[in-house]
Formats: structure tokens, sequence, C-alpha cells
């Protein structure tokens, strides 16, 4: 593997008696695009702020780019790029003007702000929209917007909070576009989302629940994960015309551990010995095993600690 | 030196930027102080004068009206009224016809002919003070003068006062009144406008965004107040020219003084609003936070009450409240021309408390951008 970019050890944050992020641990490599999952609340955002030396951490400790989280914030901030799902633009501000500020923010001063605002402009193509006001943009424009912001300081490292939600699909999609081609050139980029298709999208990702990295690795990597695969079991998937009159019934089943509708068909996570005998009692209905989906290994291992915290 | 105020440039110039694309907000933020200068102003009238009075006379005698005349004639006492009988008189200061009533009895004329005590009563409405104690004090007044005219052969006084009043010599309460009421006004416009700009960034997650880039707090901080506090010393200026040519309060002292000592109390106003945006997390939270502060300048600075009054607890409140230096500072150059050598104390107070707060409010900035 390349050089390390973001390293994460054993960071633990407590806010008072409330433990935000409980021992997390990874490490992101050079123009990886590595993708954070979680539920709200889970600790995702409080991260991305120790990471950038925003937090001083309860124990444990980061890098980025080789700089300690606890000493070199300042000096870490000019390196990193950030973007919200709120875009931190100024609404009443012109295109031009939130990059001036963003420009002026990160310390570029005559030529060099020029040229990077250049840079920007064709990456993000907002170069028709630099007289209007960032409130007047598209949700779409208005997140390229926020991008180019975030990035007008050419960062190694861009993180990006929850940057899709609320965009149409075909903005989002412009977006991944445009996160790819900057990560081909070297960036970095550590994405938190919610969506499962985003995450898929990443090189590698991490998934979070209750402050504690449960996972992490690339997609095949997680879907052949044993605790998402339990001994013994089977992820099958059932065709059948109406998915949701039978859900119920399929889910009373012996030896059905999960269930759920995907589509036009359920989804189900089985003991294998009883798979015949479930086959048998749905006909007219194809049943076929299946490779789990990412959405399908987190749900797994959510119920597991859910069910563990019981 | 560079790096404590990192980006205090863009964001300087950048909220100038917001300021004139908002021409509505700006508007009203220099218009209303000025308005409320012109309904203060001319409302305030702290001189008693023409105080309705209800006016029994039973003597009806030449000696009894001329009583009455010396109380007409102290500018006080308007004799508004005439009741018919004690009954009459008590109802109509109680129905508030009148504040004050002058009984005269029927034997009034006839004991200072035998010699001896004439007894008037002056009935006096209680529920305003200041108005109770002048009435009280004038009629004292007007009772004993005509004592010793009576008592006087030639009717000649062998002593008489001749109040002389320094700086404001017609006592006009504008005078009085409109120098503090511009510290009120300047401090209630510059802690609301300077507290909303920051927790509108916090509202809209802009300033979340400015965390995470290398922004210094007191870059951030600093780089608001300049804007701001060129607002608020372009309203002062207006608010001088209003209050030297509509209420006609001469500035006996230094101009320039006036301006240069007015920088420290903007620096501590708004290092102030600073603070208060630092706690509310809605704009709403720092309207009500900014209001929070008028009451206690109002009542506590010396504006309206004395403070060698108050009692030693609220003496020593008053001392931590920045209008109080500051009224102190525009009293003095406005109505007594007092220079740098008296104010100077005044002046370095508001100076140190300035740059507490702007240093308390990065500080807080700093502990709760973590959250």
């Amino acid at each position: 593997m390349s050089e390390t970019i973001i390293a994460a050890d054993h960071l633990t944050i407590r806010f008072g008696p409330v433990t935000a992020v409980n021992d997390v641990s990874f490490e992101v490599a050079k123009g990886e695009i590595f993708g954070f999952l979680g539920p709200n609340g889970s600790g995702k955002t409080t991260i991305i702020k120790a990471l950038c030396g925003l937090l001083t951490p309860s124990e444990g400790t980061g890098r980025i780019l080789g700089m300690d989280i606890r000493k070199d914030a300042a000096e870490i901030r000019r390196h990193v790029g950030y973007m919200s799902q709120k875009f931190g633009l100024y609404e009443d501000l012109t295109v031009a003007e939130n990059l001036a500020f963003y420009a002026g923010v990160y310390g570029l001063e005559g030529e060099r702000a020029a040229e990077r605002t250049r840079d920007v402009q064709k990456l993000t193509g907002i170069a028709p929209y630099m007289k209007r006001r960032a409130g007047q943009l598209s949700g779409g424009w208005k997140q390229r917007l926020a991008l180019a912001c975030a990035i007008i300081h050419s960062p190694e490292v861009v993180f990006l909070d929850e940057p899709t939600a609320g965009i149409d699909p075909v903005a989002r999609r412009a977006l991944w576009d445009l996160l790819f081609q900057l990560s081909g050139q070297g960036v970095t980029f550590f994405v938190t989302t919610h969506y499962m298709d985003e995450a898929e999208r990443c090189g590698r990702v991490g998934y979070i629940y209750l402050s504690k990295l449960i996972a992490i690795g690339t997609v095949a990597e997680l879907q052949r994960l044993p605790e998402a695969n339990p001994a013994g079991t089977s992820r099958i998937q059932i065709d059948t015309p109406n998915p949701a009159q039978i859900l119920d019934t399929v889910r009373a089943m012996a030896g059905v551990r999960e269930a759920t509708i995907f589509g036009r068909s359920i989804h189900a996570l089985v003991d294998t010995d009883q798979l015949e005998a479930l086959r048998a009692k749905l006909p007219g209905a194809r049943v076929e095993t299946i490779e789990p989906s990412l959405e399908d290994v987190f749900v797994t291992l959510t119920y597991q600690i859910m069910g563990a915290a019981k | 030196m560079r790096r404590l105020f990192r980006g205090l440039v863009p964001i300087c110039r950048k909220e100038f930027l917001h300021i004139v694309r908002d021409p509505g907000t700006l508007f009203f933020a220099l218009l209303i102080p000025i308005l409320q200068l012109f309904l203060f102003g001319f409302a305030v009238d702290t001189n008693v004068r023409q105080i309705p009075t209800v006016v029994l006379d039973e003597s009806q005698t030449q000696e009894s009206r001329r009583l009455l005349e010396s109380f007409a004639g102290s500018d006080v006492f308007k004799l508004s009224s005439y009741a018919t009988s004690p009954e009459g008189m008590y109802e109509a200061i109680r129905s508030g016809k009148a504040r004050a009533g002058i009984q005269i009895p029927f034997d009034y004329a006839r004991r200072l002919q035998d010699g001896t005590t004439a007894t008037v009563l002056v009935l006096v409405d209680g529920s305003d003070s200041s108005v109770a104690g002048q009435a009280i004090s004038t009629a004292t007044g007007v009772a004993l003068q005509s004592s010793l005219v009576r008592v006087l052969p030639d009717g000649t006084m062998p002593i008489e006062v001749r109040p002389s009043v320094l700086y404001n010599p017609a006592t006009r309460s504008a005078n009085f009144f409109v120098p503090g009421l511009i510290a009120i006004l300047l401090q209630v416009m510059t802690i609301l406008l300077i507290a909303l700009s920051l927790v509108r960034e916090r509202e809209r997650g802009t300033l979340e965004q400015l965390t995470m880039t290398p922004v210094a707090p007191l870059g951030l901080m600093v780089g608001k107040m300049i804007p701001y506090g060129v607002l608020a010393f372009g309203e002062l200026c207006a608010i001088l020219v209003v209050m030297r040519v509509v209420f006609l309060v001469p500035i006996h002292g230094n101009v320039l003084l006036l301006l240069a000592l007015s920088v420290p109390f903007l620096l501590t106003v708004l290092g102030i609003g600073l603070v208060i945006s630092t706690k509310a997390q809605t704009q709403a939270e720092a309207f009500q936070l900014s209001m929070g502060t008028i009451l206690p300048s109002v009542f506590l600075s010396g504006y309206i009450f004395l403070i060698e009054n108050m009692p030693l607890f609220f003496r020593g409140i008053s001392q931590v409240i920045p209008a109080t230096y500051y009224i102190q500072i525009l009293r003095g150059i406005i109505l007594r021309g007092a220079g740098i050598g008296e104010l100077w104390v005044q002046a370095l107070v508001l100076t140190l408390m300035g740059c507490a707060a702007i240093l308390v409010a990065a500080r807080m900035f700093v502990r709760q951008g973590a959250r």
C-alpha cells in the first residue's frame, strides 16, 4: 500500500459522560476514496473534527499527512479541505465572492488566487455562474461551488461530510465523477454518507455504529465477512409476484433470521439446513442464494451488536 | 502576530459585503436609533412643571386669593380646577384629574389677622415621587415666603438665595438625557448587529465551515468587529448631529476627543456582542440576550438614577457596566467641556473591558468550536 495520508490510532473522544468515538483505528492511503458509513449521531462528524484538530481526543491520536492532530492542528487545516452537507456558502454573496473569500481565508493572494480560481472553475464548470448569488443556484450547483471552495487551496486531503444529502441523482453522480477525477490526481477523500450505493463506489468502507468502528475493508471484503455470513446460514433472494403479502409469512418460518423486501423480491438470511423446507413451503416463488449487499452486511452487523447489547 | 489574526482581512471584506447586500437591515439599524432619539429626546422631561392642582378655597377672601396667586406664580402648580367640598377635592386627585390639592380653610383670613397660625392643607399624589417631592418643597417655599412677607415690616428679605446652574443653565432635560441616551442607543444597536451576524453564520453552517479553515478565532472576531464598529461610529456621528441640530444641546468640549473616547466603548460593546454570540445558538436567543443588557445599562449606569444614591451592592454592579463609564465621558465632554485629563480613567477602564470581552469571546469560541 502506498503512503498513508490519514491515520486514526485508538481514537477515543468523550463529551462528559458520553463517549462519542470509542477506540477507532484506521488508515487511508494517498489517492483513496474512503467511505465512512453510520447512522446519525454515531460519531462520524466528531471523527472528522478530531482529525482536523478541532477536538482534542480523550485518548489515542491521529496523523494527517504525517502531522500530529494533537499538536499541528493549525498546520493541518491549511492542507485539508472540508465540505459539509450545509455547504458553508454565503448565499448573499456571488459565486465569485464566495470563491474569493475562501481563497483569502486559505491565504491565497494575487496571481496564485487567480490561477486556483480558474482551475476550480474549469474543474466544476461553474464559470457561467460567477456573478450569480450563491443562494440562487440549484442544489447541484451549490454543491459544486461548495466543493470548489473546499479545494481552492489544492488540499491533499478532503473531508466530505454527507456531501450528497438532499441532492438529485444526476448531481450526485456528477459530484462522484469529480471526486474520482481528483482522486486520480492524488487527492485523498474521506466521505461520510448514508447512501449504500455511494458507499459501494468507495475504494474502502468503514462502518461505525454506537461510536465503534465495527467493520472496515473493500466492499468485496465486507461481503465475505464471517460476521455478516454466520456459519450455517445462507443469504437468499425470494422472487414472488407479491413480496409484501408473504413477508410476514417468511419471517415467521423456522430458520429465518432476517427478511426484508428488496424491490420485487425478499432478501432473507436463513439457516442453510432449513433452506429446502422453506423452498417447499413457497411454491411458485423462485428461491436462490445470493451474495449479501453492503446493506445486508451492515444490517446483520447492527443486529448482532444490538443483540449483544441486550 | 499575523498568525494570531489569520483570516482577518477576508472576513472583514466579506462582512462589509453582507452589510451592503442587505440594505434593509442597514437602513433599520441606522434609522431606528435616530427615531428613538427623537422619541425619547422629546418625551423625557424630568422638570416638574404645571402640576394640575385642584383648589378648595373655603375662605374666599383677598388673603386666600393672594396665597393662591403665589402658588400659581411658582410655575410648579397649575390651578386647574376648583372643588366645593373636601370630598370633591379628594375625588379629583383619586380620579387623576389633579395631582395636588390646596385647601384653604374658612378661618384662614381671620387667623392671619388675629396673628394665630393659619393652616393650609396641601394634598399631594405620591404615586409619582418626583412630582410629590417637587410639590412639597414648592408648597413649603410658598408658605415660608408668604409668611415672611407678612412678618417683615417693609417686605424685604434678609436673605435671598440666587441659584445658578452651571453647564446646563436652563436645566433642560434634553441636555442631561440625550448624551446618556447616545450610550444606550449605540450599545443596543451594536451588540445586536454583531451578535446576530455571528449567530446567523452558526445557523447557516458557515461557522462550522470556517472552523475547518486556518482562520484564527481572533481573526474571525476582529474581522467582524471592524465593519460593525465602522457602522456604529457612523451612527454615533449621525446621533451627535441630531442632538446638536434638533435638540440644541451644545457640545462644550472637544468633539474629536468625544469621538476618540467612543472607540473604547464601541470595542467593549462589540466584545459583549461576540460573547453573546458564542452563547446563543439561534438568532432569537441572541436577540433576547442582547435585549437583556439594556435594562441594567439604563437603570444602573447613572443614566436615570444617581449612582451615589444606590445601595452599595448596586453601586458595585454599576462599576462593571460599560455604559456607566461612557455616559460619564459623554456628559463630561458634552455638558461640562471636560478634557482627557478628567476622563482618562473611564477611557482606560473601557479599553480594558473591551480587550477582556474579546479575549473571553475568542476563548469561548475555541472551546465550543469543538462541538
